[in-house]
């Protein structure tokens, strides 16, 4: 099947990008990604030069892909991500528009590849348990309750791809951050550090995020379905530490 | 290059149960007041670099790191999905640290190092509490004590997981703990950043060249020791279950400066993947192999069937192959074995599904009578999210219909040689992880691959780096060193002649899927003779092919993945000559390493001790068809080497 394309296409960070039109002729059980492989490999050969994307494990688990198509980042098929798109869900659409994340803190690299170095910056900033290594009591000296190890698993499931930003209509990075909190924070070997949260959102802000007003949209759009709840566990954390 | 080279692997003696702790006071130690002198490079950042470089970070040492991803929480690692294996023996069923040491050392089929296998065995423990205190959240018992399961290859449940994502947890964890330390200043981290060569001052690594993969620029940085955890090279097979970016470049070119590569044809086969689906597929997803639990695997028994659709296939026409050859164990066999059925199947032309190269690659694993035993709820339960997972890339629903399945690449055994304490045969570079060969022999078990990744990262090398180091004078990192200005020279010559190919006509993944096609027919589930010395001639031919043709559109001084990719295949190309020569050279079979000149008169691998006890160390003679074998004989004075049946 034929589709057609429009694609983003950018030199670096501060030249003009503009979108370029293709046509691919691909079955509709190859993969999104390995649609845009097959792109590649025409332009290649007509002595073009390749569209940047990032990708790596290509089973939704690593993070690194992230397109969005036709205004949702990650594509229609929701809970999942970029690399996990297969062109049969996109049969009906008679045109595709793809780009790059888009949000201030997220400068772009080249065509649809963008800098999250931004995230690191949030992590850095207390996004860990210190433990040195080999100083750790026995494993099973704190029994955890069942519920509350599962719902910390539910927000540690993060990939880091930063769909939400790039849903928010504020840029914000609000449910990473929720995310990361609300893993380390409930568990009690991450309750020492009282201010994670205030340390986490104040990185946010220095990197140019911007604030939550409840849009949601970050929800909808998560590869891994994290609730916005993790977001209501953070302020929760932040009231008590007030 | 001489071949002087004398093989000492620098284990220890003694009872098996005290030799790390005797070694590890054996070693030198740095006081921490002189640690900030020192300068440690350690490249790639999945689990055992990540581990390592916090550890290092967090004693003092100045680190540098480098992955090419745009954050080390992207490595490989994260998308291990079943679990990590610790002999804490918490369910009280008899397991123990010798218990994993010999179920360890059976399942790589006796071709790894008593010592080193019983020293992973013996870290397991230390790994669980470690990756606890950061927040891995394991699962656990609603007693809210830590559960476990069982995994193959083992008699008693020893596996911890995080649902089935434990690589994720155990990685940004340890991504965690290098965040600490770069916050803190003891680590600076280059994402983006790939190394090109390695930097020898007086036959020692004192540091890597490596290139901006965003701006282009290559740059020389020196250090005091350098450690590589670069990953495994299935990707050599262009379809694997690895990561597009796996690469075996930086461990190829450390090979070509001197270090040994190991037991290069070591390469794990994962019998329950989603079959190809045509010639665009860039990779193959692994469906987790406790599918094999309730899944019945079947063929066609005739070939006139295979176009049918299953259900219009009668029960008596179906050949329920494993249960018919292994009776004993059935669907349940060690993962080699039960690959190298399903291939003799699709061989025999009794495959289904999609035709590649005119061949049927695939058979069926049946949950029919599953869910009529146990019914459609308790199936989905165990399973739903593997069923929804295969409905998806597949686009069939294995609840109606059988799912179809093909073994796939999935990890590397072999790598760089590595002594006891880590270090390969070049002074001064170490490698962990899966980059190394060293515990896993000839066959890797389940679970088994976090486990060593951690142990390494966390607990060798800090220790063993360390006492290197003590013997060391600090390198001036700030002074510029003739070896390094020459390979940074070299490395810039090397992506010229990539750009500047004298007829360029076709893509790098033109060549890397024609390579992996030699190379998957000849070195993948079965080996022989004349198939593998074809292979070999094959490969020289594409390989000089590859140098005169690829086409790599765009500049060298922006991001160009095209010209990436073409790096890795170009190395990718020398150690599948490598690969092949091993596998020739093993005149036996073992593990995962099946030689039909050596298959029992019931199909099953043939070891030949008395001849083929020993690693396989490569050295690179300068001439890549004509390396020299070091042979390090494996001494069993613990367990005796026993033949493996599962019938």
């Amino acid at each position: 099947m034929i589709y057609k394309l429009h694609i983003w296409r950018q030199d670096h960070a501060e030249s003009k990008g503009r979108f370029e039109q293709y046509e691919i002729d691909v079955s509709e059980d190859t993969s999104f990604l390995e649609m845009l492989d097959a792109l590649n490999e025409n332009l290649i050969e007509g002595d073009k030069e390749a569209i940047a994307f990032d990708f790596d494990c290509r089973e939704g688990i690593c993070g690194s892909c992230n397109l969005v198509i036709n205004g949702t980042p990650h594509g229609k098929h929701q809970g999942t991500t970029t690399c996990q798109q297969y062109m049969r869900d996109y049969i009906d659409d008679a045109e595709l528009w793809i780009e790059p994340w888009r949000a201030t803190a997220f400068p772009i690299i080249k065509d649809l590849i963008v800098d999250r170095t931004a995230f690191e910056k949030i992590i850095q900033a207390g996004g860990y348990i210190e433990i040195r290594t080999g100083s750790a009591s026995e494993a099973n000296t704190i029994p955890i309750d069942k519920e509350v190890s599962d719902a910390a698993f539910d927000s540690a499931t993060c990939i880091g791809c930063a769909a939400c930003v790039a849903a928010c209509p504020n840029a914000s990075a609000t449910l990473f951050v929720a995310a990361k909190v609300t893993h380390l924070s409930t568990l009690p070997q991450g309750q020492i550090d009282k201010n994670r949260a205030k340390k986490l959102l104040t990185a946010m802000d220095e990197q140019g995020f911007g604030g939550c007003s409840n849009y949601r949209e970050c929800e909808r759009v998560c590869p891994k379905d994290i609730s916005v709840s993790t977001i209501t566990t953070m302020n929760k954390l932040l009231y008590q530490q007030r | 290059m001489s071949s002087e080279f004398q093989l000492e692997s620098h284990t220890p003696k003694g009872s098996l149960e005290n030799r790390w702790t005797q070694h590890k006071f054996d070693l030198k130690i740095v006081s921490p007041a002189n640690r900030k002198k020192y300068n440690i490079i350690v490249v790639g950042t999945g689990l055992a670099g990540a581990a390592a470089a916090a550890s290092l970070g967090e004693m003092g040492y100045n680190v540098k790191t480098f992955c090419f991803q745009d954050s080390p929480r992207r490595a490989h690692s994260i998308a291990a999905q079943g679990g990590i294996n610790a002999a804490k023996n918490y369910q009280n069923d008899g397991d123990s640290v010798w218990r994993l040491f010999y179920d360890t050392i059976k399942g790589g089929d006796y071709r790894a190092r008593e010592s080193n296998v019983y020293r992973l065995a013996e870290l397991s423990t230390s790994i669980i509490d470690q990756a606890v205190a950061q927040g891995v959240p394991f699962a656990r018992e609603y007693s809210g004590y830590l559960a476990n399961r069982s995994f193959g290859g083992a008699q008693v449940s020893r596996t911890f997981y995080a649902r089935g994502q434990t690589g994720q947890q155990l990685l940004i964890g340890a991504y965690q703990a290098m965040s600490k330390q770069i916050a803190e200043g003891t680590i600076t981290h280059h994402s983006r950043c790939e190394m090109q060569d390695l930097i020898k001052i007086d036959g020692k690594a004192k540091g890597i060249v490596s290139r901006d993969l965003v701006t282009g620029k290559l740059e020389s940085h020196m250090a005091d020791v350098v450690v590589l955890c670069t990953g495994g090279y299935g990707n050599v097979f262009y379809l694997s279950t690895n990561a597009k970016g796996c690469n075996t470049s930086a461990a190829w070119r450390a090979h070509k400066h001197g270090a040994l590569f190991a037991n290069p044809s070591f390469t794990q086969i994962h019998p329950t993947c989603i079959p190809q689906a045509g010639e665009l597929q860039s990779k193959l997803t692994l469906m987790s192999e406790s599918l094999r639990n309730d899944g019945r695997i079947w063929a066609p028994k005739n070939k006139a069937d295979c176009d049918k659709k299953p259900e219009d296939i009668a029960e008596q026409d179906r050949d329920y192959f494993l249960e018919r050859m292994y009776p004993a164990f059935g669907n349940l066999v060690p993962r080699d074995i039960a690959s190298r059925a399903v291939k003799l199947i699709c061989d025999e032309g009794r495959g289904v599904g999609h035709a590649i190269d005119g061949k049927k690659l695939g058979v069926y694993l049946d949950f029919a009578k599953a869910i009529e035993v146990h019914g459609l709820d308790a199936i989905s339960e165990k399973y739903g999210n593997l069923f929804d997972m295969y409905a998806h890339i597949a686009a069939e629903d294995p609840y109606t219909t059988p799912m179809r399945i093909y073994p796939a690449v999935h990890y590397t055994m072999g790598g760089l040689w590595v002594d006891y304490n880590l270090m390969t045969s070049i002074d001064g570079l170490f490698a962990g992880g899966e980059a190394n060969f060293s515990d896993h022999g000839a066959n890797r078990l389940g679970a088994s691959a976090l486990m060593q990744g951690l142990a390494d990262g966390y607990f060798i090398l800090p220790t063993t780096v360390s006492n290197y180091l003590a013997q060391q004078k600090p390198l001036d990192i700030t002074k510029t060193y003739p070896e390094a200005e020459q390979a940074l020279q070299q490395s810039k010559d090397k992506i010229q002649q990539l750009m500047n190919a004298p007829d360029p006509q076709k893509t790098p993944d033109d060549f890397h899927r024609k390579l992996g096609k030699i190379i998957w027919h000849a070195c993948g589930m079965a080996r022989e003779k004349s198939v593998l010395e074809t292979a070999i001639a094959d490969i020289k031919t594409l390989r000089q092919q590859f140098w005169q043709q690829v086409k790599i559109t765009g500049s060298d001084q922006t991001l160009n993945q095209t010209l990436e990719r073409a790096g890795r295949i170009a190395d990718f190309f020398e150690l599948a000559e490598l690969m092949c020569i091993d596998a020739l050279t093993r005149e036996e079979s073992c593990g995962c390493h099946a030689r039909e000149e050596h298959i029992t008169d019931d199909g099953e691998a043939q070891r030949h001790d008395e001849d083929f006890s020993y690693v396989a160390a490569w050295q690179y003679s300068g001439n890549l068809s004509v390396p020299v074998l070091y042979k390090e004989e494996l001494d069993f004075e613990f367990v005796r080497p026993t033949t493996r049946n599962y019938r």
